[in-house]
């Protein structure tokens, strides 16, 4: 008998606020969390300009040994974890360790303190044989990937498999889709699955400035991220981190815990094009929507809203919408389809986790969350982005959808209980 | 492609080795340099690392970038992914396919690689182009090079592989966990995964941030080093390299007419927590148990045992008591090996190295010895010395990570008959 992944709790640190309630009032309202850079001095970069978290470690419950040991990034995910554990009303006390496990993404996981580490035992970029003696105790842990997902599941006491997950962009996405496979296929019962990442540093910066990815609008942040709009002009680079409790429909139900939804498919494919380029078809990324699609047995008219990955490059938005006309057809023209990156930015392997929080919160609220400023039609993006007002609308399936450098394209469905799975 | 009805009796295959290692690039040459229990550990000779404390390592010397990878891919890529791209050439060249030899369509084949360590040499100097002389020194390839996920990309550009894409960025085990990740891909309907991992973290600031780990061995001289099960366990040795697999449905490499190495018949990973060594017993017993469950297997079908043999007293003697824990009498009689004891541990690259020699002993009925490594402490049949020949069967290849994960896979000579 097939195995059904129900999603059973939400956590989020996301730009804009802290927690589930907070980041659904910034989507409804369609506010936008983009402004100048403050974690550094952007002085001398192209773009200037992020969606940051305003995050004070204590105030979200971790202790000194915690934020000393801990990377941003890691921190975010600690603080969403524990709040999807108990949301899901879970705790480490009652948890079956050994059939727990943890799947974490993260797109450049701990590159912010190894940046700011190099800054000294490199003599401010002076030396190649750099000088050990200036090197923290913790950077090991910075150094290692595996850390996020290592951290999280010792906050959490799982002994079940723990992975970390990096497939650049769609890494939260992909973290999410192996947790699922985890629970289908009856490696686990629970997952902790999600994504973090505090890429706002300036080598990441100046990565995405040296092949003009991000948007260089520095005199209006806040208007800056603007998906599918013909003037768009690159992402916003952000950060955050999102965690959902995976879990066994019947394991769920068994504990009388809320059922928010249910992960009905995922599936990734990769473009083999180009590491950082997209095609105009789209084909890799509409397979991966008509793999879940099938997965969840659904139909293309089935599904309610597309969360879009939208991030705002003129190539990206042309290829995503190129792509989900090819999956839905005509019905691509009457789904609602929207970005949230217009207000919380690209939090790179977070992102995907924090959209499928942002659909888990939509299909919960009956209500679809809107592109922020967005103005001018594209001729080439010709579907209904929901612009800027938040719409209310009967929804059971919803698709969120993403694509990262290395070519990975990935989409995962997510069907509420009663629905049509 | 999903066809859940046939996903019991899809069954993942090995068909084809590519390796680079210190002790040889090519999986003929590796393989003869492990039986043959030679060592390449040595001192640390990549430029700027001289002063380090870090003074023995496994690099990958005699490897040629340029013979292997085409200029265009070499500009915008690390060592690592170098390594990676290299390797899966020769695992695909090894498995008989050819440029264009596969058949099905390009989303039937997919790439998944493991990563520790990412690009940090081409990291390292983009870091320096950044703060020693400005923002716009910084190259167009950094966001395409450091990150975790640079080998499975390049190697699905490459090649045209559009079928499913994953990056596992764990600690060591992690290697172990890619090959179950490709294994249930193809399981699930994906006719052939190129699978492993290969790392280079001997760039001189790679080398500074992994001196916190406390398992680190700083010995200097290269024979003493790396000791596992030894009363002079003095901690690991990092090395570069590692291997790619072909892993595929049984009944493609059957209908390609290719030759089936190695069954991937069993695999589970648990965690006990970031160098809780003496935890780690119970976590790798537990997950050799799932491993032997999920291949159907039972403890005394093992014939030998690859360790993870990480080189510190209390992990080595988890590990030993592990063993019986999980095979019981048996786990004291069975031959057990350590051939990384000769390459260092390169990270995720190193279970893929163990998985490889895992399969090159099954097809030889040869275990290799541990190089360097006399007066075993613990109640365990280490090879020691020389290869020992042996009926072999089924191989359990264990790896444990320094962030806590324990992994432990089965594999079957040939087709497994189950």
């Amino acid at each position: 008998m097939t195995r059904r992944v129900a999603v059973t709790g939400v956590g989020i640190v996301a730009p804009g606020g802290v927690g589930a309630p907070a980041f659904w009032d910034l989507l409804s309202s369609g506010r936008t969390a983009t402004r100048g850079i403050t974690l550094f001095d952007p002085t001398g970069f192209r773009s200037r300009i992020a969606a940051e978290v305003d995050f004070d470690p204590a105030a979200h419950g971790l202790g000194a040994a915690d934020a000393q040991r801990a990377d941003r990034y890691v921190q975010f995910a600690l603080v969403a974890a524990r709040e999807a554990m108990a949301d899901a009303g879970l705790d480490a006390a009652t948890l079956d360790p050994w059939r727990t496990a943890v799947s974490m993404g993260t797109a450049v996981g701990g590159t912010t303190r190894l940046e700011r580490d190099y800054v000294k035992v490199s003599s401010t970029g002076r030396r190649w044989d750099v000088d050990h003696s200036e090197a923290a105790p913790h950077l090991h842990r910075a150094f290692s990937p595996s850390t996020l997902a290592s951290e999280v599941a010792e906050q959490n006491g799982v002994q079940g498999p723990v992975q970390t997950v990096s497939t650049g962009c769609t890494s939260g996405l992909d973290a999410i889709g192996y947790a699922f496979h985890a629970i289908e296929e009856g490696r686990a019962d629970i997952c902790v699955a999600g994504a973090s990442d505090s890429p706002i540093s300036p080598i990441t910066v100046a990565c995405f400035d040296a092949i003009k990815a991000t948007s260089p609008n520095n005199d209006d942040p806040a208007h800056a991220s603007r998906p599918f709009d013909a003037n768009r002009d690159g992402f916003v680079m952000g950060e955050g981190g999102a965690v959902l409790i995976l879990e066994e429909l019947e394991h769920a139900r068994a504990r009388g815990a809320r059922v928010y939804c249910e992960i009905g498919g995922y599936a990734t494919f990769g473009n083999a094009h180009h590491m950082t380029g997209l095609t105009r078809e789209g084909l890799e990324m509409a397979r991966a929507i008509d793999d879940a699609m099938n997965h969840a047995r659904l139909d293309r008219t089935d599904i309610d809203y597309v969360n879009a990955h939208g991030s705002g490059t003129q190539q990206n938005d042309r290829h995503e919408t190129a792509a989900v006309k090819r999956s839905l057809g005509d019905h691509a023209y009457k789904v609602p389809m929207s970005s949230i990156k217009s207000m919380v930015g690209h939090s790179l392997g977070a992102i995907g986790a924090i959209e499928l929080v942002a659909c888990v919160l939509a299909l919960a609220h009956q209500v679809v969350p809107p592109t922020a400023n967005y103005e001018t039609p594209d001729p080439e993006c010709d579907l209904d982005y929901v612009p800027r007002t938040a719409r209310p609308l009967k929804l059971r399936s919803v698709l969120s959808v993403g694509s990262g450098f290395g070519g990975f394209q990935s989409a995962v469905v997510l069907t509420r209980p009663g629905g049509s799975a | 492609m999903m066809s859940p009805g046939n996903r019991h009796t899809r069954s993942a295959v090995v068909t084809g080795i590519g390796v680079v290692a210190p002790n040889g690039v090519g999986a003929e040459t590796f393989w003869k340099s492990t039986v043959e229990g030679i060592s390449a550990l040595d001192g640390v000779s990549r430029e700027g690392c001289e002063h380090l404390p870090l003074r023995v390592a496994g690099e990958v010397r005699g490897f040629e970038a340029e013979s292997m990878v085409e200029q265009r891919f070499l500009v915008q890529t690390d060592r690592f992914s170098h390594f990676a791209m290299a390797a899966a050439d020769l695992a695909l060249a090894d498995a008989g396919i050819g440029e264009g030899a596969l058949g099905g369509t390009p989303y039937s084949v997919g790439v998944v690689t493991a990563a520790g360590s990412g690009g940090g040499e081409f990291g390292q100097r983009e870091l320096q182009r950044l703060w020693g002389q400005g923002p716009t020194y910084v190259g167009p390839y950094q966001s395409i090079a450091w990150f975790y996920a640079a080998s499975t990309g390049q190697i699905s550009i490459r090649g045209g592989f559009k079928g499913p894409c994953g990056v596992v960025a764990s600690d060591e085990a992690g290697g172990l966990d890619a090959i179950a990740h490709a294994a249930g891909a193809v399981r699930r309907g994906t006719d052939t995964i190129i699978v492993g991992a290969a790392e280079a973290p001997l760039a001189p600031y790679s080398i500074v941030c992994q001196l916190g780990y406390r398992e680190l061995s700083t010995c200097e001289d290269p024979d003493r080093a790396y000791r596992p099960f030894t009363p002079q366990a003095c901690g690991f040795v990092p090395g570069e390299g590692g291997a790619m697999l072909v892993v595929e449905d049984a009944e493609t490499a059957r209908r390609r007419g290719t030759a089936i190495r190695a069954t991937v018949a069993g695999h589970a990973a648990t965690f006990t927590g970031a160098s809780r060594w003496e935890q780690s017993r119970e976590g790798l017993a537990r997950a050799i148990g799932g491993a032997l469950e999920a291949a159907g297997c039972s403890p005394e079908e093992i014939d030998v045992v690859f360790a993870d043999a990480l080189g510190l007293p209390e992990a080595d003697r988890a590990e030993a008591l592990a063993i019986t824990d999980a095979l019981g009498a048996h786990g004291s009689r069975v031959p057990v090996t350590a051939p990384k004891t000769g390459t260092g541990r390169a990270y995720c690259g190193a279970p893929l190295l163990d998985t490889a020699a895992a399969v090159l002993a099954l097809e030889h009925g040869l275990v290799p010895p541990t190089p360097h490594v006399q007066d075993v402490c613990h109640d365990l049949a280490l090879v020691t010395g020389t290869a020992r020949p042996a009926e072999l069967r089924t191989a359990l290849v264990l790896s444990r990570g320094l962030m806590g994960s324990n992994s432990a896979l089965v594999l079957r000579r040939g087709a497994d008959p189950s």
